[in-house]
Parts: structure tokens; sequence; C-alpha cells
């Protein structure tokens, strides 16, 4: 038999699993929903908590006195400000400006940070730390990863830890006493809402499971699945590699991969830190401007209501979010494509992100986009709008 | 007298290929096959009763879409299924494997080296890119660089313009890793032996090079081409063995109108006036064609089938100088149960299923040619191993099974010749270096069998016994293919042409060479230029 990975939360996850909706994520068997509707799940999110199993991320531990000037040149983002208990999000590029991956990098001490990926990176790490002194270690399958997240989270952990979260603000970390052990917590997440990741070793996971699962009793906490994150990512505008981009060392033609100016993420690149990889190539294309650019759409949804009521039908949005790359047009002339859409239940709207030209950017442009009512295709209006979609206060407060 | 439009001289799987296409377009067509079965060294052959062996080839992945697609293979009977796996048994116990799963593949890597497990999928989408790339060179006759013809020109343009198409740093990457070495390559990827152990066979086989030989960068990448299904490197086994492809092939032949004729060997092509009028049956019966076209090897057609004064001396030297020493043997096991491989865990027998790789190193390999080049054999030679009665229940008696096994190194020029003894003695080493890994096999075996490079060229009637008639050396492909100036599937003799694995793209079962010259034929037939 040949089977995939479990997280180290697996025991407790297929406890849980009620309609047998597992899923891939890199490698890992992980759950899609664990009850058959997803529907509480994805609105636990934004009304009480949920705990998400993130543990498939790959995690790298990058040390030495070098590791961080060598963070510094091997991503776009400058971050030689950081300080012991920051945190940040930064894409990295090839020497083409072609984004790799995203993730985050948490310094953990002086000379010890970590970096969190979608993808596999250890060959790329490696490659590029000759002339750094710098030490690569993947930690990936040592550390197990728990998002919590919603309006509830800080309560819920505070209540757990007696710590006092109120201070820890977005994208820091902190220990919190986790049954009598040392155990980092950062605020962080992928839902945009207010939440944490708690990031455990292995052997002390399913306690730390159990603890949250029992604190979470008093705060509605709801176990939730990819689908329900999948849906707050988009609320929150947040890109997803291999959905909304190709990373560049998968890309089979360079068309399919993307800057980080074509992805949302040109806010990320900072030129004046000095050489990083791929500077050159992204200064030659912000000379040039870049060929698409990261927007989100408002489907019209009125009238994919009426256009299935018209026939006698009820309009199946989508709570589920779809993925197909799906062409965008303006007029008669294809401008771009969505990679994503859901309904957001939370902003009452049929979302979804797209790439498309420049000058189809602008928020308020109004572009169309075929969907299928019952058996026949037909053209609905897509209107941009700013990302995020859904950005409460409490996410940085 | 018989009168025909071609006679083809063979019929291997690109002879009938070839056939097929002529008859198709309208061509009253004879095949002339030496043996009682078609195919050539595309055959399975019941050598032991029950048993199904594939004494020649093995498996299929470079066969062209076009020729599945054109000549309707899948209603001829062609059924191809693809191998699951690939697995590396290791004598420390361990081993290595890959499937086409990527997560799996990943995984099971990265219990070697977590850096390959990561490189891996790079070098994948590396490999596909480049095969992507030069693809389209085997579906063309090779333009002669030296021509000044319009369709020599257009069709360099066509190159130039493909290459300049590919982004810069995949162009570098094909033109170091067509000249270099295929370990020298796997080295900038990995750094696990036993990973760049099973990866670099596909530089080596069928080739005499080692591993570490420039060139057989070029061969890896050439078994990178193929696909099944429009699954790039894919391999598959056919239903009943690559015969059954032959015979497939056979059927959309015939089914078009050529004829085929078995246990009707060539004596000589018949000359009159500088062109190819006909042949001659060893039986001494005389066939007229307007043209005649060899799927024989190049030595064979012109060294063997031609007298020399009927070709320009420049080029029967360079198809004398043209390298066919072959450093295969091919060994069927004919076995009363399944193997067992000590290092494959319980539970995981599946992995049986796939290619079975007898290369823990590329010293390993290097070591195994080394042994071969100077007239010897390897002493623990590299294998390729299936057992096709895993795929299909058909190739052998109920819980019995057959194993095919791609053996090299093992010189066509052998010191001494192979005789009797020597055939023995070196089936011998292949039955010890396999019970290595497999300690219950040699006690299994019910019939043993081996083709060295001598019975190849006696049984298929290949010179060499080379299984791609004629190496794939940089020296020997492409325009050079078989000889400078003649790499178009024409000959210097009028109405004489070539269609078989000696010509471009060369072997592998592309049926690429019997499609090319067909196509070659049809055009110059339709501008005028046949006479």
């Amino acid at each position: 038999m040949l089977n995939l990975k479990t997280t180290p939360f697996h025991e407790r996850t297929a406890a849980l699993m009620q309609g047998n909706q597992w899923r891939r994520w890199a490698g890992h068997t992980v759950a899609s929903a664990y009850e058959l509707t997803p529907d509480r799940e994805t609105l636990a999110i934004r009304n009480a908590c949920v705990l998400i199993d993130v543990s498939p991320l790959f995690k790298y531990h990058v040390r030495g006195p070098g590791a961080r000037a060598y963070l510094n040149r091997l991503v776009t983002r400058d971050v030689s400000r950081m300080e012991v208990g920051h945190l940040t999000y930064t894409p990295w590029c090839n020497a083409r400006g072609k984004v790799i991956d995203d993730g985050t990098i948490a310094q953990l001490s002086d000379e010890l940070f970590r970096l969190t990926a979608a993808e596999s990176n250890l060959r790329w790490l490696q490659d590029n730390a000759p002339g750094f002194q710098v030490e690569i270690e993947e930690v990936s399958d040592e550390l197990g990863a728990l998002s919590l997240q919603g309006p509830r989270s800080r309560a819920l952990l505070e209540s757990l830890t007696g710590a006092d979260l109120a201070g820890l603000k977005y994208h820091r970390f902190t220990h919190v006493n986790l049954l009598g052990e040392p155990t980092l917590v950062s605020r962080t997440g992928y839902t945009g809402d207010l939440g944490y990741e708690i990031w455990v070793p292995r052997a002390r996971a399913l306690a730390a499971w159990d603890a949250i699962v029992e604190a979470g009793r008093s705060f509605a906490l709801q176990p939730a699945g990819i689908w329900a994150m999948d849906v707050s990512r988009i609320e929150a505008g947040l890109i997803m590699l291999d959905v909304d981009y190709t990373p560049a060392s998968r890309a089979m033609a360079e068309v399919q991969a993307s800057s980080p100016f074509e992805i949302g993420l040109g806010w990320a690149v900072h030129f004046a830190k000095g050489n990083f990889v791929g500077r050159r190539a992204l200064l030659e294309e912000k000379q040039r401007g870049p060929a698409l650019a990261l927007v989100g759409l408002e489907i019209d949804h009125v009238a994919f209501t009426r256009a299935h009521e018209a026939i006698g039908l009820t309009a199946p949005l989508p709570f589920i979010p779809w993925r197909a790359v799906t062409p965008v047009f303006q007029g008669a002339e294809q401008v771009g494509y969505v990679t994503c859409a859901t309904w957001s239940s939370t902003v009452k709207k049929y979302l979804a992100l797209a790439q498309v030209s420049p000058a189809a950017a602008k928020v308020g442009t109004t572009l169309t986009i075929d969907l299928m009512v019952d058996r026949r295709r037909e053209p609905f209006a897509a209107t941009v709008a700013a990302l995020p979609f859904f950005n409460p206060e409490r996410k940085r407060a | 007298m018989q009168r025909y439009d071609a006679i083809v001289i063979g019929g291997g799987h690109n002879g009938l290929v070839h056939a097929a296409y002529l008859a198709r377009a309208g061509k009253k067509v004879v095949v002339l096959e030496r043996r009682h079965v078609v195919g050539g060294a595309t055959v399975t052959e019941e050598i032991h009763p029950g048993f199904k062996f594939l004494t020649g080839s093995y498996l299929i992945s470079l066969l062209r879409p076009e020729v599945i697609r054109e000549l309707d293979l899948a209603r001829h009977g062609l059924e191809i299924m693809p191998l699951e796996s690939t697995v590396a048994p290791r004598l420390n116990g361990d081993y290595i494997a890959d499937w086409p799963d990527h997560d799996l593949t990943r995984e099971e890597i990265a219990r070697h080296s977590p850096r390959d497990a990561d490189a891996y999928g790079e070098y994948a989408t590396t490999m596909r890119r480049l095969a992507l790339a030069v693809k389209p060179l085997l579906d063309m006759a090779p333009p002669d660089p030296s021509s000044s013809a319009p369709r020599d020109r257009q069709a360099m343009a066509l190159i130039a313009e493909r290459l300049r198409a590919m982004p810069r740093a995949d162009f570098d990457l094909l033109a170091r890793l067509m000249t270099m070495s295929a370990g020298d390559f796997l080295d900038e990827w990995f750094e696990g032996e036993a990973l760049k152990g099973s990866k670099c066979t596909s530089g080596i086989i069928g080739t005499f090079l080692g591993p570490r030989s420039p060139g057989t960068g070029y061969v890896l990448l050439h078994h990178y081409i193929g696909e099944i299904d429009g699954v790039h490197r894919a391999w598959g086994f056919a239903r009943g063995g690559t015969g059954a492809l032959s015979q497939a092939i056979a059927s959309a032949a015939r089914a078009a109108g050529a004829e085929i004729r078995l246990e009707a060997p060539v004596a000589h092509v018949l000359i009159r006036g500088g062109a190819a009028v006909g042949v001659v049956l060893e039986n001494g019966d005389e066939l007229y064609a307007d043209l005649v076209v060899s799927n024989a090897d190049a030595k064979t057609t012109f060294l063997r089938l031609l007298e020399r004064k009927e070709l320009p001396d420049d080029f029967v030297r360079d198809i004398e100088r043209f390298k066919m020493t072959s450093p295969a043997c091919k060994v069927n096991l004919a076995l009363a149960g399944l193997p067992t491989f000590t290092a494959i865990p319980r539970g995981k027998e599946a992995l049986l299923r796939g290619s079975i790789e007898i290369a823990p190193s590329i010293d390993y390999v290097e070591q195994a040619y080394d042994d071969a080049k100077y007239g010897g054999w390897s002493k623990r030679p590299f294998m390729d191993a299936l057992i096709p009665s895993l795929l299909d229940p058909g190739m052998a008696p109920p819980g019995k099974h057959v194993m095919s096994l791609f053996v090299q190194y093992a010189s066509g020029d052998l010191t001494g010749g192979w005789t009797a003894e020597k055939k023995a003695e070196f089936l011998q080493v292949v039955i010890d270096t396999l019970a290595e890994y497999a300690p219950d096999l040699p006690g299994l075996i019910l019939h043993k069998h081996i083709n060295t490079p001598d019975d190849i060229q006696r049984s298929f009637g290949i010179t060499g016994g080379h299984i791609f008639h004629g190496e794939l050396a940089l020296h020997q492909i492409f325009f050079l293919r078989p000889a400078p100036g003649w790499a178009q599937y024409r000959t210097p003799v009028k109405n004489l042409w070539m269609c078989g694995s000696s010509t471009h793209p060369g072997g592998c079962i592309t049926g690429a060479p019997g499609r090319n010259a067909a196509m070659a034929i049809l055009r110059d037939e339709r501008e005028g230029r046949l006479s």
C-alpha cells in the first residue's frame, strides 16, 4: 500500500471526519470539511472561532550569523530591520523575477529565523546559501501547526494559557504556556480575521489539540477544513500557490510563471534594500509595466440569480470555492482570467480573484465572465473591486 | 513476374509502419520478412510452452502518437498499459522507487535525500520541457545543413526558429545536456547515489558507453521524449508483449492492402542501370518494383544486400564505420512463482509491477561498462527487468511468471566470440547477480533463455545485434544517421530507400523512421521527383 503522509493531528481530525471529504495538501491528507456541509465551518471563521490543521506547510530553520543577510538577499521584501518576535510575509523569486513561493519569516532569536512555504524549497534555499554564514534545516515534519482563527480566538487562547494577548500585535509572535510548556504563538493567519497560529512539536501535538478543543467548548470553537479557509482567504484577498499562480520552479513555460507585480505582491518588493534574487528583472518589469494585475471581482449575483429564476431554478451560488481558470472579457476582448471564486456569506457577494491587464484593473471597471446557467453559458457582469473584500478592524486590532 | 509499386525488405515494426502508410496512399506494397513471424526485434515468442518471452524489445513509450492515430492501431488490437513505477533495489536492503504521483515520489526520494526530493520536481519539469522542445525533430527528415536546396533551408530555418523560441536558460541547458554525460548532468541535480544510479540508466540503454561518457546526456533525453495518451515520460507494456504491437501494425498494413510474405528472405537487391528495380529472394524468386525500401540496418542493406560497386566509395566507408557493436543481451526467465526481492518490504510488492532496475549507483553502472569495453562483459551487469505476467496474466500459465531482463554490458565483440560455453557462462552471471537481490529466484527458474548480440544478429538479422540499428552516439544521429548526406531516407542508389532504425530518429520503437520515409517518398512523388 502506498499512502500519503498524515499530519501530527491526524488521529483527531480523522475522528471528526463525517463525510470522507479528504484532500491532498503538500503530500498530506487533510480535511476539505469535517461536516457533510461546510457552512458551519465557514461561518465560524467570522462569528466564533475555528481550528484549522495547517501542518503541511513547509518549514525551514535558517540559522547562523549570516541568516539575516541571506534572507534579505533571498526574498523581495526588506527584512533587514526585523527583530526577535517579528514575523513578516513575503514572496521570493528566481533570477528572472518570477515568484517561486510565498510565505512567512519569523525571527526566533538573534541568529535563527523560521521560513514557511507552500512548496518544498530546500534545494533553492541551499543553492542560494554559498557566501553566507548560514545553515538551512528543514523542520517540516517536526512541527505541527494549528491555525486558530476568528473573533473569539483571542479569548479562547487567553483562557487556555493565562496569557494576555492584547499586546501581541499583528504579525508578531510570543511564547505562551500551553500545558506547562512554552509554546510559540504567532498573530497570523490566512483568513483575514483576528487569529493565531500555534506551532507545536510533533510529540505534543495531540495534547495541544485536545487542550484547545476542550477550552474551545466555551467559545463555540469549530474545527474547519480547507474549503472554509479558502472562502475566507478569498474574502481577505490572499493569493494561493498553484491556484492563483504557478510557482516558477514548476512552470512548464515562462508564460505560466508570474512576477510579484502580477499577483498583487508588488508592495512586498523593496528595491531600495540593495541586491536580491530577481531584482534586476523586477526593476526592468517595473519600468516596462507588468502585463497583469491582481484584482478582486464582484460577479453580478443578482443577474445570476434572475437568470436561474427565469427558467424555474434557484441559483447555485458556490459555497465551496471553485478554482477553474476562466476567461474575463472587456467587450469582445479577453483581458484576463479568474483563478478562483466563491459566494461570500460574510459580504453577501459572489467574489472572484482574477489577473487582468492593467488597463482593465481600475476599481469600478465592469468586465464580463461566462458562467453556466443550468445547461447554457451566459455572460455576467464582473466589476473590479478593491481588495481585500472583507477587512475587519479586529484583524489588526 | 510479380511487379509492385514498392518492396519493403524486412517486416520489423518500421517496415510494417512504412508499408501501411504506402498502402494507405494507394501503393501496391509487399513486405518481405525473413522469419516465420513479423515484428523483427519487436516480437513475442513462446520459447517455453505457456510462457511468452520478450526476446527483443519489451516496453513502449516513443511510439509516435501519429502512428497510433493514423494507422488506427487501437482498432487493430493495440493495448498499452502504462507502467506504475520504477524500483531500484539495493544490496543494503533498501530501495528507491518512483511513481507518476508527485507526492509519493517526493516522499520516497526524501527518505534518501530531502534535497533531492525537492530537486526532483524541477528536474522532471525541466526534462519534460527539453523533450517537448526537441520532440518535433523526431517527425522530420533531418535537413542537410550544407545543402542549399530550398527544402533543406526551410527545415533548417524551422529548427532555428524552434531553438530561438526556447527560453535562453533552456537552450543553454539543452546544448549542455546534448554534449555532456548523463552522470555529470545528474550530479548537477542530485546528491543521492541510489537516485542517480536509477536515473542514469536512461542515458546508456542500448548504448556502448558508460554513464560518465559524454554523449549519454543526449541518450537520456531521447528516453524522455516518449508519451502514452499524452502523458509524457510514460513507459508502457503492450498487452501480449511488443509482438502484439507488430501484429497490430501488420493488421493495419494488411487492411490498407499491403501484402506481407513470411519466410521470404531477400538475397540481394536487383540493380539495373544504377537503379534499384527489385529483389532476388534466397529461393531465387525475383520480385520487381518501382521502389525498394529497406527496413534492414544500414550495414545489412549496403554491405550485404548490395554489391560495393553499386555504391560510392566514400559512402561505403561511412557505412563501414557506422558503429553497431551491441552492448546488450536479452534474457527471459520462466518462473514457477514470483521472486522475493529482499529489499522490497512486505506490503510493497506492487512495486514489482513496474520496471525493476539493477543499477544501485552511477559507479556500479560505470564499472559494468569498464568490465565490458575491452571485449568482455560486466561482472555485475546493469539490468532493466520487467515481470510482464504481473501486468498481463496471458504471458504465463496461472500462478507462474515470466521475467524479461535487458542486460548490459556484454560486448558484441566478445573476445573469443559468443561460444555456447560463453553464452551459458554469462547467463549464469546474470542469474547470480539477480540472486543477490532475490535469493529465491534461481530456485524458481523453469526455463532460461538468452539472446546475446550474436543471437540477436542471427535471429533478427540485425548487424552486431544492436537494438537501435546503430549507436545513438552524437556522431551518428540526425543529419549524420546513417551517413553524412544520406539522412533523408534516400540512398546513393536510385529508387532504393531506407526506413529502419539506422535512419533518423533511431531506435526505441518509435515507428518514426517508417513513417518519415513514407512521407518523404510520397512527397517526392507529389513533387514529381520519383520516376
